[in-house]
C-alpha cells in the first residue's frame, strides 16, 4: 500500500487512460481472475455452461443478463461460496482450494457485496469493518479500527461509526458492506446488484464510491441492472443468457451494436423502459 | 405451619430442587448447544447424529431417562461417582435431566439460527471467518438473543421437571411433600399449598426475567 491519495488512480488505471478501451476478446492485463470451462447443476437446471471469463488485474467487468441467467451464481461461484462440478477458477494464479480452513483465508482475497447488504445486525459499524481484519489477518484491535475509520471515510459514514445496522439507511448501509469488504483489502471486488434493494435516491451515492473504487484501479466484477455505471466504468461487458457467456464487448460497442440476437432483445426491453 | 417447616427440611428440600435445577441448566445448555452446532453445521453426518440425538431424546418420558440412568447405570454397570448414594443418584438425576432437555435447549438455539438471516452467514464467509468463526462470531450471538423466549420457557420446564428425580429416590421437594402428605393428612391443603407456590417463585422469576431480556437484548433488523 502507498501513501497515494484515495482517488488517485493506480497504475493499473492509469494504463487504460487515454488509450484505446482494451480489446474485448483478450484482455492485455495480467489476468487476476481466470475461470476456465466451469459448469454447474442446480439438480436437472444447467446453470453455468462452459463459462470461460479472464479478468485483468485492476479491471472492471459488468455482467448483464435477464432474470435466471445465472449471474448470481456466477458470483458466488467465484469465492465458492457455490461448489461447481467442473472447470477451474483461480485469483491471481491461485486455485481455489475445497471448503475448509485454506478456503477461508483464500476467499478474503474476494471480496464480495451482496444485493441485501448482509451487514452483521448485532455488530455495530465499525465492529462490521474490523471483524474480519481481526479474525482473519490477526491485526491488532486498534491498527483495525484506525484502517475502518479511514474506510468508512472514504465511503462517507463516518459519523454512523458506532451505530448499528438497522439504524442506517439502505444507502449507508450498502456503502458500510463495501467499507467491510476493503478492510481485507481484497485483490478482486465481487458486487451481485449492489443497488437492487435500494431506495432510488440512495442508488447513486453506491454507485459513486463504487465508481471512485474502479478508477482506484480495483478489479471489479459487478452484476448490476444500472446502464449508466456500465457506460461509465467498464472497461467490458459481459452478457450472459441461460447460463452461457453469450457476448463480451466494450460498453461501447456492447450498447450500440450488439451482435447477438439475445444481447438486442434483452437491450430493447431495458432501455425502453 | 411453622410446625412443618420446624419438623420437615422443607427449605433443604428445595434447596436440592435448585441444585438439581442449576446443575441441568448449565449441562442442557452445554449439551444442546453442542447438538444444536451438529444441526447446523455443513457436515452431513453431524446434521444427521444431531436430528437423531434430539428425535429420539425428545420422544422419550423423562421419567424413563432418569430410571434408566438409576438402573441401567448405577445398578447394572455400576458406574458410580461415589460411594455415597444418595448423592450418586443426585449426579445421575442431573445427567439424565441434561441429556434430556440439551433436545429442548438445541431446537430453541435452531430456532434462534433461524432468526439469523442466511446472508449475513454467507458475508460472515465471504470475509473469511472459518466455520467455527462464523459460529461464535455472528451465528450463536444472535441465536442466543433469538432464542431467549424459548429457552426460558424450556428452563421452566426443566424446573418443574426436577420432580421426577424422586423416582430414583433424589430427595427433592416433591418426594418431600408425598412424605408430609403420608404424615399430616390433616393439613395436606397447606402443604401442597407451600410446595406449589414454592415452584412459583422458581419459575415466575424466570419468566419474567426472559420477557425482559428478550426484548432488551433483541437484534434490531
Ligand atoms: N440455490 C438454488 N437452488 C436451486 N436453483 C437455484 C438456486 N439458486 C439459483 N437457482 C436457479 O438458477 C438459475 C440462475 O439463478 P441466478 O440467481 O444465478 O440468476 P441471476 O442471473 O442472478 O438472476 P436475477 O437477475 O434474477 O438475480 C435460476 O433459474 C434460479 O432459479
Ligand atoms: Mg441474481
Amino acid at each position: 500500500m502507498t501513501e497515494a491519495p484515495k482517488d488517485l488512480p493506480t497504475a493499473a488505471a492509469q494504463a487504460t487512460e487515454g488509450d484505446e478501451p482494451p480489446l474485448a476478446a483478450a484482455p492485455t492485463k495480467e489476468p487476476m481472475v481466470v475461470i476456465t470451462g466451469v459448469n454447474k447443476h442446480f439438480g436437472e437446471l444447467h446453470v453455468l455452461r462452459d463459462i470461460d471469463l479472464t479478468v485483468g488485474r485492476g479491471e472492471v467487468v459488468v455482467v448483464l443478463g435477464p432474470s435466471g441467467s445465472g449471474k448470481s451464481t456466477l458470483c458466488r461461484t467465484i469465492n465458492r461460496l457455490e461448489p461447481f462440478e467442473t472447470g477451474s477458477i483461480t485469483i491471481d494464479g491461485k486455485t481455489l482450494p475445497d471448503e475448509g480452513k485454506a478456503l477461508a483465508q483464500l476467499r478474503s482475497d474476494v471480496g464480495m457485496v451482496f444485493q441485501s447488504f448482509n451487514l452483521f445486525a448485532h455488530k455495530t459499524i465499525l465492529e462490521n469493518v474490523t471483524l474480519g481484519p481481526i479474525k482473519v489477518r490477526k491485526k491488532s484491535k486498534a491498527e483495525a479500527e484506525a484502517k475502518a475509520r479511514e474506510l468508512l471515510e472514504r465511503v462517507g459514514v463516518t459519523a454512523q461509526a458506532d451505530k448499528y445496522p438497522a439504524q442506517l439507511s439502505g444507502g449507508q448501509q450498502q456503502r458500510v458492506a463495501i467499507a467491510r469488504s476493503l478492510a481485507m483489502e481484497p485483490k478482486v471486488m465481487l458486487f451481485d446488484e449492489p443497488t437492487s434493494a435500494l431506495d432510488p435516491e440512495m442508488v447513486n451515492e453506491v454507485l459513486e464510491v463504487m465508481t471512485s473504487l474502479a478508477k482506484s484501479g480495483m478489479t471489479m466484477i459487478v452484476v448490476t441492472h444500472e446502464m449508466g455505471f456500465a457506460r461509465r466504468a467498464a472497461d467490458r461487458v459481459v452478457f450472459m443468457a441461460d447460463g452461457e457467456i453469450v457476448e463480451v464487448a466494450t460498453p461501447a460497442t456492447f450498447f450500440t451494436a450488439p451482435r447477438s440476437n439475445r444481447a438486442k432483445d434483452f437491450l430493447g426491453k431495458i432501455l425502453t423502459h | 405451619m411453622g410446625e412443618l417447616f420446624a419438623t420437615y427440611n422443607i427449605l433443604g428440600a428445595f434447596g436440592l430442587t435448585i441444585l438439581l435445577t442449576v446443575s441441568s441448566a448449565v449441562g442442557s445448555l452445554v449439551i444442546g448447544t453442542v447438538v444444536a452446532i451438529m444441526r447446523v453445521s455443513p457436515v452431513r453426518f453431524l446434521n444427521r447424529v444431531g436430528a437423531f440425538y434430539v428425535n429420539v431424546v425428545r420422544n422419550t418420558p423423562l421419567t424413563l431417562i432418569i430410571v434408566f440412568c438409576n438402573i441401567g447405570f448405577i445398578v447394572n454397570l455400576g458406574m458410580s461417582f461415589t460411594d455415597n448414594i444418595a448423592r450418586n443418584n443426585i449426579i445421575w438425576a442431573i445427567i439424565g435431566l441434561s441429556f434430556y432437555h440439551a433436545a429442548f435447549v438445541c431446537e430453541a438455539l435452531r430456532s434462534g439460527v433461524n432468526t439469523v438471516p442466511a446472508g449475513q452467514a454467507e458475508a460472515a464467509r465471504s470475509i473469511g471467518l472459518t466455520f467455527g468463526q462464523s459460529l461464535t462470531e455472528v451465528l450463536l450471538p444472535q441465536a442466543f438473543r433469538g432464542a431467549i423466549t424459548p429457552l426460558g420457557n424450556t428452563l421452566i420446564a426443566l424446573t418443574k421437571n426436577t420432580t421426577v428425580a424422586t423416582a430414583i429416590g433424589v430427595a427433592e421437594i416433591s418426594g418431600l411433600m408425598k412424605e408430609m402428605m403420608e404424615f399430616r393428612p390433616d393439613v395436606i391443603v397447606v402443604i401442597f399449598l407451600i410446595v406449589a407456590l414454592g415452584f412459583v417463585i422458581l419459575t415466575l422469576p424466570i419468566g419474567l426475567v426472559t420477557t425482559h431480556l428478550s426484548s432488551k437484548l433483541a437484534v434490531k433488523r
